[in-house]
């Protein structure tokens, strides 16, 4: 798999909720299509149309906090965007964001660092957050083997189900 | 490397020598629950995956008991849907309604969670089982769904906060004081991410039913799980209903903790808190004149026989305030019948409460004495959130079981002494 993120920033502050992530008024759905077109749409309503396949988000403390809908993620995921940065999570996104198939990492320094539109390489396996735009290079703790298979299955029951098949 | 009791465990249950906070770790678990909230979702994400059996048909638990016995169309469906999956894959803890009980009460009670198990449930309140000196947390219904398939969850090691009592606990105060106390001390995030770890001689003061209260509110100070060390109280619970064998795990000395804290207590005396968070706490003696419209005993934190037992006590010989409803809960068949044989049923029902068959009910406004606009209710379950127990504008109050029993005479929130 290929354990190279890059994109540019979108930049957040603390406590972004999952109500901000996906408003409660689409979960009538759970197709991802539709659930990103609404992504951060209470927060920055440009996101979802202007977001480009691979963009990271980058955040404060407790990102993802709130309810404990699986759509947030999920809608995180199939706006383009490739991971999320954030100086924390709260515990069930951080669950259901790595169950979605969608990699987060927290690395409070990097996140210091950041500007909104900076160009961001992430190498997931060696644990480095590279600035581009800002010419620094941050380490935060990798994520382990199994995890990096999770996230390139597609997520947990992906992953469940390649693994039962030996494959 | 030394370990915290939840790191040991976690690092048995990875195949690893240790493992620090922080690290992302696959698990083995001992066993899986799901309730008829959250496992239909679960269940149709398994069938998606089209594998023919689960991990192991003894470690699944399926337990209906938050809307069961089946409050409407919609909770028999979801409850069918559980039997028919549980009969198709054969597995042989599924609680129908006449055996069942509430999960956390049960799972234990029926000996299905042993001292050093690592157990996941799709239910917040899955860390009661610390009570028993083993990890336990609440997960999503996917990982549920994957852990039956897979019999593994992925967990992130916690930090651990040490907790220490000492002192022995004055009259009236019981283990719901204590964790109350905690909650009111650092807050309904104040353990986030962390496991609680217990420690100090005041343990031996707290029968294993108040741990079982102390470990159900874990989640109410955001930690991740709240664990009790193995003692001779543990022993004697576990061997009398253990159904498989268990080892002992201890946490060792030079174990790094993220934080400590000290509870006295002898210094405590019954806590309530207010509308409309568990850490929301006062003392007793400073609650004022609260009037109360409904009384209910029960629930996975103070459902079991020791705190009928407590209620009963305070009850005997006295009647439920005109203005009052009082309903008690026994957790699971086994208390309902104990609570019988020794005659508290009796004692509730001539001092004028409901005595129901084993369910969640009320306590997360599902059914069975639901508040109207504006009532009040003291409560001896886990949560007084907004609407928890009906109507946005009712209000709970969380209490010990003889606070909420002297209420129930008092029609305002008192305690065993003012009757
Ligand atoms: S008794 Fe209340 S807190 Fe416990 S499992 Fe049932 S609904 Fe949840």
């Amino acid at each position: 798999m290929n354990s190279e993120l890059r994109g540019k920033a979108w930049k957040y502050g603390d406590d972004v909720d999952t109500d901000v992530i996906i408003p409660a008024r689409y979960l009538n759905t759970s197709d991802p299509a539709e659930l990103a077109r609404h992504c951060m749409e209470d927060i920055d309503a440009s996101f979802a149309s202007k977001v480009s396949n691979g963009d990271i988000i980058v955040a404060g403390k407790n990102f993802g906090c709130g309810s404990s809908r699986e759509h947030a993620p999920i809608a995180i995921k199939a706006s383009g965007a490739s991971a999320v940065v954030a100086r924390s999570f709260a515990r069930i996104f951080y669950r259901n964001a790595f169950n979605m198939g969608l990699p987060i990492f927290e690395a409070p320094e990097a996140v210091d660092g950041i500007e909104a539109g900076d160009r961001l390489a992430v190498d997931m396996e060696k644990g480095i957050l590279r600035n581009e735009t800002k010419g620094r290079e941050y380490r935060f703790t990798p994520i382990p083997p199994f995890m990096q298979e999770l996230v390139a299955a597609g997520g947990l029951l992906n992953y469940i189900a390649i693994r039962k098949k030996g494959t | 490397m030394a370990m915290t009791l939840t790191e040991k465990i976690l690092a048995r249950h990875a195949g690893r020598t240790s493992v620090s906070p922080g690290e992302l770790i696959l698990a083995k678990v001992d066993l899986a629950l799901g309730n008829d909230v959250t496992s239909p979702i679960a269940i149709q994400a398994f069938r998606s995956l089209g594998v023919p059996e689960v991990f192991d048909r003894e470690r699944v638990a399926l337990v209906p008991d938050h809307f069961a016995p089946n409050k409407d169309i919609r909770s028999a469906e979801q409850v069918k849907m559980m039997r028919e999956f549980a009969r198709e894959y054969g597995i042989v803890n599924y609680f129908e309604v006449g055996r069942m009980g509430i999960e956390h009460v049960l799972l234990p009670d029926e000996g299905l969670v042993v001292p050093g198990d690592l157990v996941i449930g799709a239910d917040s309140h899955t860390c009661t089982y610390g009570a028993l000196c083993a990890f336990s947390t609440g997960v999503g219904s996917t990982d549920l769904a994957a852990a039956m398939v897979s019999g593994e969850v992925w967990l992130k090691v916690p930090d651990t906060l040490r907790i220490v009592l000492s002192g022995r606990p004055g009259k009236w105060v019981e283990g719901k004081d204590v964790i109350l106390h905690i909650i009111g001390e650092i807050g309904v995030d104040g353990a986030l991410y962390q496991a609680m770890e217990y420690a100090g001689d005041g343990i031996a003061h707290l029968p294993m039913a108040w741990r079982f209260t102390v470990s159900n509110m874990a989640i109410e100070a955001g930690a991740k799980n709240g664990i009790f060390p193995f003692d001779a109280a543990t022993k004697r619970y576990a061997d009398a209903r253990a159904k498989r064998r268990y080892e002992v795990v201890a946490a060792d000395p030079g174990a790094r903790y993220a934080g400590e804290l000290s509870v006295d207590l002898a210094a405590l005396e019954p806590v309530v808190a207010f509308p409309h968070l568990p850490g929301n706490t006062k003392p007793l003696s400073q609650v004022g004149n609260v009037p109360v419209d409904q009384v209910v005993v029960g629930s996975c934190t103070n459902g079991r026989i020791e705190d009928l037992r407590g209620a009963a006590e305070v009850l005997r010989g006295r009647k439920v305030h005109d203005g009052v409803r009082m309903i008690v809960f026994p957790a699971t068949q086994e208390i309902y019948l104990q609570a019988m044989r020794e005659g508290l049923m009796e004692v509730f029902v001539t001092a004028g409460a409901a005595f129901s068959t084993p369910t969640c009910g009320p306590c997360l406004g599902g059914h069975m004495g639901i508040l109207a606009k504006g009532e009040r209710a003291i409560a001896t379950t886990n949560r007084n959130f907004v609407g928890r127990m009906g109507h946005p504008e009712s209000e709970v109050y969380l209490a010990n079981p003889v606070v909420a029993a002297a209420s129930a005479v008092l029609g305002r929130i008192g305690g065993p002494d003012e009757l």
